[in-house]
């Protein structure tokens, strides 16, 4: 079958509006969700669920999270490892002290005081802009790596810092094996890019937009700035305060803060403009470049090296790392500053052509 | 009375430092319109080159005097981030005209990463030494006005004192001189400046230098101070608040902002600190620059920022 969506009448407003308007579409995600629930379970390994896919998943909800605040709403953040750290040590604290308290309730309180500190840490947002506003974020990075280092409340005075959670249950499903772990995030992960998909395109997500495109004129139009800044503000740092949790509870197990460091911040950044900025799609994509790479070159090196005859050290490696990294955000930022999300519109755009060009 | 006196040099010796970090940043902010956050990895890359060019050089050429070294040291950092400046404006600038802000930022920080590893790379990765002969031992003053005297470091007063002669000297190259006249024009407004006919690339390589340079003598300092290692980076982001507090667009601001972030991050950490754990400089300075910022959004010495639709 070609990629056409001739002869795919909509005969309701229903029809018309639902997220994948095109039947191929449609089919193609839900395919990928089952494939992604029942197919990789069945080939892939220990390493490949511990080191790819659940980094993989949780960090794409985070760059969800993320991507509504920096590419939905414009106000561009460096704290977003902060709401992540706020996620997982309140989720970690309601899940310590209440007795007998649902994990996945205990998440979502994560996400209620990671949304709290977000408004909070969103309120200089009405005062200031761009610039001066990355920095203002970075206030909220430094005082929650501070807060969860100094504050024994909120590690409940472990001598050492570090906090730990173990058997995970959700209603009597002991969450224990990496294909287990794997599917409570794939779960997440679905239910909020869903959400998010819905949110971005419904009224308050077009405010969202406005204010990014130009404030003063979605203020005249009658956007209040306000509400629609604090909004993005607050389901961003929900989102990204789950994943937050998420992290802790199922990636690491046992967490300190530096976890949560501003490095996880620029990660986060860097999945959304890699990804492609104001994408649910492009969040995923930046994700798995960014979880994939260093995997690869950590790889791909010394093999290199191993073929011209050089020996390349680990230090080397991380070095070469960074300075890729870098490379790439640049080239980037010239050649497609609208992300990889950008490309994937564009094949599309091709496919629907394929193979009769006219 | 002594004990607060000493707090307060200690913060305005730290403040001093800060702000001749924070004067990289505005500089370049004022030519470009670039929040360059790689400042702090210019540091770091500007250390590591003099440190391990005053290691290297020596014994290249057989010098014995150490004077000599340590100068040649500083002239080929020096050619190493004019270099830099040039490359950048090559690779990186000249392609992102006229983006937006936010773009240029993340570039910036893109250029971070990159220099991160590249001077890793080449220079290597341990802690290395700058001995430009910085005087290490402590002085009292006032010894006859209070029991003991106050204990200020020869160091941190020199460190000073270079700061405050660079200020002067960009101060009087940003008034006096042609090309100071023509940065100005450029701060003020790219597309008049362009149309008078001063050349834009080479005015950012300009002051991508002169950046380079300010990071240079703040690697030198701080280098010889605490050694030159990766957490070098980390003096950019406490640079960060005191460029918020004085303004993005004012040297005299990067200055007294420096002070003002140096002297309440020392006094709060000495009288606020015990009573929360301690550990809050990091943080206060954030705090202090926001809880301003809440009041007058362009900073002390900052110019209005006007909407215009």
């Amino acid at each position: 079958m070609f990629y056409r969506e001739n002869g795919q009448f909509k005969t309701s407003y229903r029809s018309d509006q639902q997220i994948f308007a095109i039947t191929q579409d449609r089919w193609v995600i839900l395919a990928l969700i089952a494939f992604a629930i029942f197919g990789v379970p069945m080939f892939a390994d220990e390493y490949m669920f511990r080191a790819i896919l659940i980094p993989f998943l949780i960090l794409s909800l985070a760059a969800l999270g993320v991507n509504v605040l920096v590419g939905y709403c414009g106000q561009i953040s460096l704290g977003s490892g902060a709401f992540m750290a706020v996620g997982a040590y309140m989720a970690y604290n309601t899940y310590v002290r209440i007795e007998g308290v649902p994990v996945i309730l205990a998440l979502l309180s994560g996400g209620f005081f990671a949304t709290l500190v977000g408004i909070v840490f969103g309120v200089p947002s009405l005062r200031v802009k761009g610039l001066y506003l990355a920095v203002a974020t970075l206030a909220a990075q430094f005082f929650c790596d501070w807060a969860f280092s100094r504050i024994g409340w909120f590690t409940n005075n472990s001598s050492s810092g570090s906090v730990a959670v173990s058997d995970l249950q959700v209603m009597g499903w002991v969450i224990n094996t990496p294909v287990e772990k794997y599917l409570f995030a794939l779960a997440f992960l679905v239910v909020f890019a869903l959400l998010a998909k819905n949110l971005v395109r419904s009224a308050i997500g077009r405010e969202w937009m406005a204010i990014r495109d130009m404030d003063v004129a979605a203020a005249v139009i009658g956007i209040r700035p306000v509400y629609a800044k604090l909004s993005a503000f607050a389901v961003s740092s929900f989102i990204v305060g789950v994943a937050g949790g998420l992290w802790g509870f199922v990636h690491l197990g046992s967490w300190e803060p530096a976890a949560f460091s501003i490095d996880r911040s620029f990660q986060l950044l860097f999945m959304v403009i890699i990804g492609g900025m104001g994408s649910i799609m492009g969040s995923f994509f930046g994700a798995a470049f960014i979880v994939v790479l260093p995997i690869f070159l950590n790889q791909f090196l010394p093999a290199l090296g191993l073929l011209v005859g050089i020996e390349i050290s680990t230090a080397t490696v991380s070095h070469a790392e960074y300075m890729i990294f870098g490379v790439l955000i640049v080239w980037f930022l010239i050649a497609e500053p609208h992300g990889l999300a950008k490309l994937w519109s564009i094949t599309k755009q091709k496919l629907r052509l394929w193979p009769f060009p006219h | 009375m002594a004990f607060f006196l000493e707090a307060l040099f200690g913060g305005l010796m730290a403040g001093m430092l800060y702000s001749l970090v924070a004067l990289g940043f505005v500089l370049i902010f004022k030519a470009s319109g670039v929040f360059n956050f790689a400042q702090g990895a210019m540091v770091l890359f500007a250390a590591l080159a003099m440190a391990r060019f005053s290691e290297w050089i020596p014994g290249w050429l057989g010098l014995e005097n150490k004077f000599l070294g340590n100068l040649l040291a500083f002239l080929m950092a020096a050619a190493v981030m004019f270099a830099l400046a040039w490359l950048i404006e090559r690779l990186v600038l000249r392609h992102l005209v006229n983006q937006e802000g936010v773009t240029l930022l993340m570039a910036t920080l893109g250029i971070t990463y990159f220099l991160d590893g590249l001077g890793q790379t080449i220079f290597g990765s341990a802690i290395y030494k700058i001995d430009v002969g910085m005087p290490k031992e402590p002085v009292f003053l006032f010894e006859s006005t209070f029991p003991g005297g106050v204990l200020i470091s020869l160091e941190d007063v020199y460190a000073a004192c270079i700061a405050a002669l660079l200020v002067v000297g960009l101060s009087l190259f940003f008034q006096k001189t042609s090309t100071g006249r023509a940065l100005r024009a450029v701060a003020d407004d790219h597309q008049a400046a362009q149309s008078i006919g001063i050349p834009l690339n080479r005015i950012w390589v300009i002051v991508w230098f002169v950046a380079g340079i300010t990071a240079l003598v703040a690697g030198i300092i701080w280098g010889s101070k605490l050694g030159v290692q990766f957490s070098l980076t980390t003096v950019a982001l406490r640079a960060l608040p005191v460029i918020i507090l004085g303004g993005l667009t004012s040297v005299p601001g990067a200055i007294i902002g420096g002070l003002i972030i140096g002297v309440g991050e020392k006094l709060s950490e000495v009288y606020l600190g015990p009573y929360v754990g301690g550990g809050i400089e990091i943080w206060f300075a954030y705090m202090l620059a926001l809880v301003f910022l809440l009041f007058r959004p362009q900073g002390l010495f900052g110019e209005k920022i006007i909407d215009r639709v």
